[in-house]
């Protein structure tokens, strides 16, 4: 083997074990940081892992937000029309955050209760989270929305 | 009548790109000189129709012409008229024809200045140019074209800008990003026309290396100014949120990165050639994707907006197109790449390789990170997101990694440096980074974090690395001003981006690490500490604006007893659309930014605040203001005049021996 050779083969044998190792690492660190998504009724009944971070996406029920008058505690209801959930969380919720609209809420399962971490609302008038019409679809209610948003 | 010209300039403009994606080869590859000429002033034109058209649409939002679909869901009568300008590329039709305006610039630049370049290899570039503005210009007429009209009955006022997008940041981020974006589709154009050619030498990569340079530079800037634009406009105070279409833009940044160091290798060593061809077409490739990603609608993202299942299908379907025809020729080409020698394990070249090694996995596991909830959801896995803990764990130490070896390569020489000697310096700039490195966190007080030590000192040993190769330069050339006269142009821009990098480090490890941040309950007479100030809320009151009333409050910030300074955060409520947007207070200083946002009105009339101290945030952006000037300074260098008329010479050179 002529030693430009040679070296061409090091290289190469550099960079796919480089690259393996890297990919391997990523999988695992991915493996680690998946949050899985589920819908109110997969939670509602007992679908979901409990202690595990999760997403939930749905609705929020209209008429099922409380604050805490002393502090910024919140709490909400996320449904899919069949099922409903009830998510609290402490912090500043998203400017379009609001009642009858979609929402996605990462967190725990905690007693019966969604402890969320982060609540994420859409930021465009028009735009649905993916998870959210998912969660729709399945519970059948999908056009329950479609037909009461305008576009 | 007028919206019709801007369609028809339109139409007049994908008929052109098919001209010029069509013709150019044609000549080439029937040797027919008369066909390879029509290249620039099909260019030309192409250039001019789009700007007609992109004027037009500009107009229409300027003379509120509400009978035009795309201004009336986009622009409103109480609109400011810089809004209404910038509203133009506000949403997915207009800022598509922004992205066929600024490939037709690009095109119209490459036809000005590439004189030097052989017309058959100009020809070739501005015709794969040409293909790639044809398929964008389809999927504009086809799909998503900004002309259509509401006739007969259109609406007296518009739906409103989006009002995230009301601000001065998003005036210049989609352009700037856009030229970066699109820059790259210069050097694809080179890497295919040269593939198409044979002629792989490593003369494509000398032309096609000062287009890369300034689009990384654009690219740069413009990613630079989203997450600025994210920082004080999305009302959040974070900078970077690994969101889907932030990625997007990084993944062509870390490709592009690696391309320009590869391919000053592959231009002074003539090494690494059917790499670095690789690179450029993954480069564009990856472009294409993010444009895929924001436009498509298929990850949820601040950036996508509308979902349109017919757009994402032509847009996959292009850049299969795209992807699978660049590869598949360079799968047929690439064999005759003929590398000439090999390289000494001790020598810039191998340090560039390093860089390209680190920087192609970094890229490689974003791209992963980003398109796994898509792979675990076409495979039918159920939908999951990922989120920041995975992409801070992998791209974290592979920047200290890549960092570390900055250092070497300035200093190394090319094809082989074993003199320990040249790297001699290194040895104090080692002691001193660690040091203070280590020692910084004391100076800060409160809890020692050891990675705000790693961090800093990684930072400093960039820095001062950086300042040992200009020292070094200085005293070769004796004087900092004949030094900067005389180096390449490319050196001082490698400085300079070098040590923006160091800044931008710097800032990033201080605001992950140090930031103290509360969220609080607060109404009329409450009284906060905040970092070495108290913060009072004053007042409570409502502000009319143009096109939104304000909920605004008052804060008084004191230092000790003395009054430091008044602001006034806002809660806007836009009037068309009904939108709540946050205005935050922000008070920027070199050492460290006063962040106050309003969150939401509670009962009693307090409110819910958020407060916090971000220190050095501002390094973030003024270092990354840093590499773009060093791009833009790189290219300036005489030798990209002088090499035309070597070019030249050479050419009628061998021109006469043939």
């Amino acid at each position: 083997m002529n030693p430009k050779r040679k070296q061409r083969m090091l290289i190469i044998l550099g960079l796919v074990s480089g690259l393996g190792v890297a990919v391997g690492l990523v999988m695992y660190a991915l493996s680690q940081n998946i949050n899985l998504f589920f819908t109110p009724s997969q939670i509602a009944t007992g679908q979901a892992p409990s202690a595990q971070l999760i997403r939930v996406g749905g609705m929020v029920a209209d008429g099922t937000v409380d604050r805490d008058p002393q502090s910024l505690k919140v709490a909400f209801d996320v449904t899919d029309f069949d099922h409903q959930v009830r998510v609290t969380y402490e912090g500043i919720l998203p400017d379009l955050f609001r009642e009858g609209q979609g929402v996605v809420v990462q967190g725990r399962i905690n007693q019966g209760q969604f402890v969320a971490s982060e609540v994420l609302a859409k930021h465009d008038e028009n735009y649905m989270p993916p998870e959210v019409t998912e969660a729709l679809r399945q519970s059948g209610k999908l056009d329950q929305i479609k037909g009461g948003q305008q576009q | 009548m007028i919206p019709e010209i801007g369609h028809f300039a339109l139409v007049l403009a994908f008929a052109i790109a098919i001209c010029l994606a069509v013709f150019p080869l044609y000549g080439y590859l029937s040797n027919q000189q008369g066909f390879c000429a029509t290249a620039k002033p099909l260019a030309l034109l192409q250039g001019l129709a789009l700007a007609v058209s992109f004027g037009v649409l500009m107009y229409g939002f300027l003379a509120h012409d509400f009978s035009v679909k795309y201004v009336a869901d986009n622009s409103n009568l109480d609109l400011p008229w810089y809004f209404r300008m910038s509203a133009v590329w506000g949403a997915h039709e207009g800022s598509l024809l922004l992205w066929a305006l600024i490939l037709a610039f690009w095109g119209v630049t490459v036809a000005l200045f590439s004189r030097g370049i052989p017309d058959h290899m100009s020809a070739l570039v501005l015709s794969v140019m040409g293909m790639i503005s044809v398929g964008f210009l389809a999927f504009m007429l086809f799909t998503s074209n900004p002309f259509v009209r509401i006739l007969p009955f259109s609406p007296a006022n518009g739906a409103d800008l989006n009002p995230l997008l009301q601000d001065p940041g998003l005036i210049f981020h989609p352009p700037m990003l856009y030229m970066g974006y699109v820059g790259l589709s210069v050097a694809f154009a080179f890497a295919m026309a040269s593939l198409i050619s044979g002629k792989l030498d490593a003369t494509w990569a000398r032309w096609s290396r000062p287009w890369t340079t300034i689009a990384w530079a654009f690219l740069t800037l413009g990613i630079a100014l989203g997450s600025w634009w994210a920082y004080y406009e999305l009302g959040w105070g974070g900078w970077w949120f690994w969101d889907p279409v932030e990625n997007a833009s990084l993944i062509p940044w870390l490709v592009a990165t690696a391309l320009m160091h590869s391919l000053a290798v592959t231009e002074k060593r003539g090494l690494f050639r059917s790499w670095t061809l690789l690179l450029a077409i993954a480069a564009f490739s990856l472009s294409l994707l993010g444009t895929f990603l924001v436009r498509s609608g298929v990850l949820t993202s601040v950036h996508a907006f509308a979902n349109d299942p017919e757009r994402g299908v032509f847009i996959l379907g292009f850049l299969i197109v795209v992807i699978g025809g660049s590869l598949t020729l360079y799968a047929i080409r690439a064999s005759k790449v003929s590398e000439p020698g090999e390289f000494a394990w001790i020598s810039r070249e191998s340090f560039l390789l390093f860089n390209n090694l680190i920087l192609t996995v970094m890229a490689v596991s974003v791209l992963l990170g980003t398109l796994y909830p898509l792979l675990v959801d076409a495979v039918g896995g159920g939908k999951v997101s990922v989120g920041p803990p995975f992409f801070n764990a992998v791209f974290v130490p592979l920047t200290a990694i890549l960092v570390s070896g900055m250092a070497f390569g300035p200093l190394a020489k090319w094809r082989q440096s074993e003199d320990p000697r040249l790297f001699r310096p290194l040895i104090v700039t080692l002691i001193v980074s660690v040091v203070v490195g280590l020692a910084w966190p004391s100076i800060l007080g409160g809890q020692y974090s050891i990675g705000t030590a790693i961090g800093v000192a990684l930072a400093l040993w960039v820095a001062i690395a950086t300042a040992v190769d200009f020292v070094k330069k200085v005293g070769l050339y004796g004087g900092v001003g004949t030094t900067l006269a005389r180096v390449e142009r490319g050196m001082i821009g490698m400085w300079l981006a070098h040590f923006g990098l160091a800044l931008t480090i710097f800032g990033v490890v201080m605001v992950e690490n140090h930031t103290e941040h509360r969220d609080l309950r607060m109404g009329v007479g409450d009284s906060q500490n905040l970092g070495p100030y108290d913060v009072l809320m004053t007042d409570l009151t409502v502000i009319n604006g143009p096109n939104y009333v304000a909920d605004q409050a008052t804060f008084e910030i004191y230092q000790g007893d003395a009054l430091y300074k008044t602001v006034t955060p806002q809660k806007r409520r836009y009037n068309a659309s009904g939108m709540v947007m946050t205005e935050a207070a922000i008070d920027s200083g070199v050492t460290r930014d006063l962040y106050i946002a309003m969150g939401e009105p509670l009962d009693g009339g307090d409110w819910a605040v958020r407060l916090s101290v971000k220190p050095f945030v501002d390094w973030i952006w003024a270092g990354a203001f840093f590499m773009g000037l060093g791009g833009f300074v790189s290219i300036t260098d005489k030798r990209y005049r002088q090499r035309v008329r070597e070019e030249k010479e050479a050419g009628a050179a061998e021109g006469a021996t043939a």
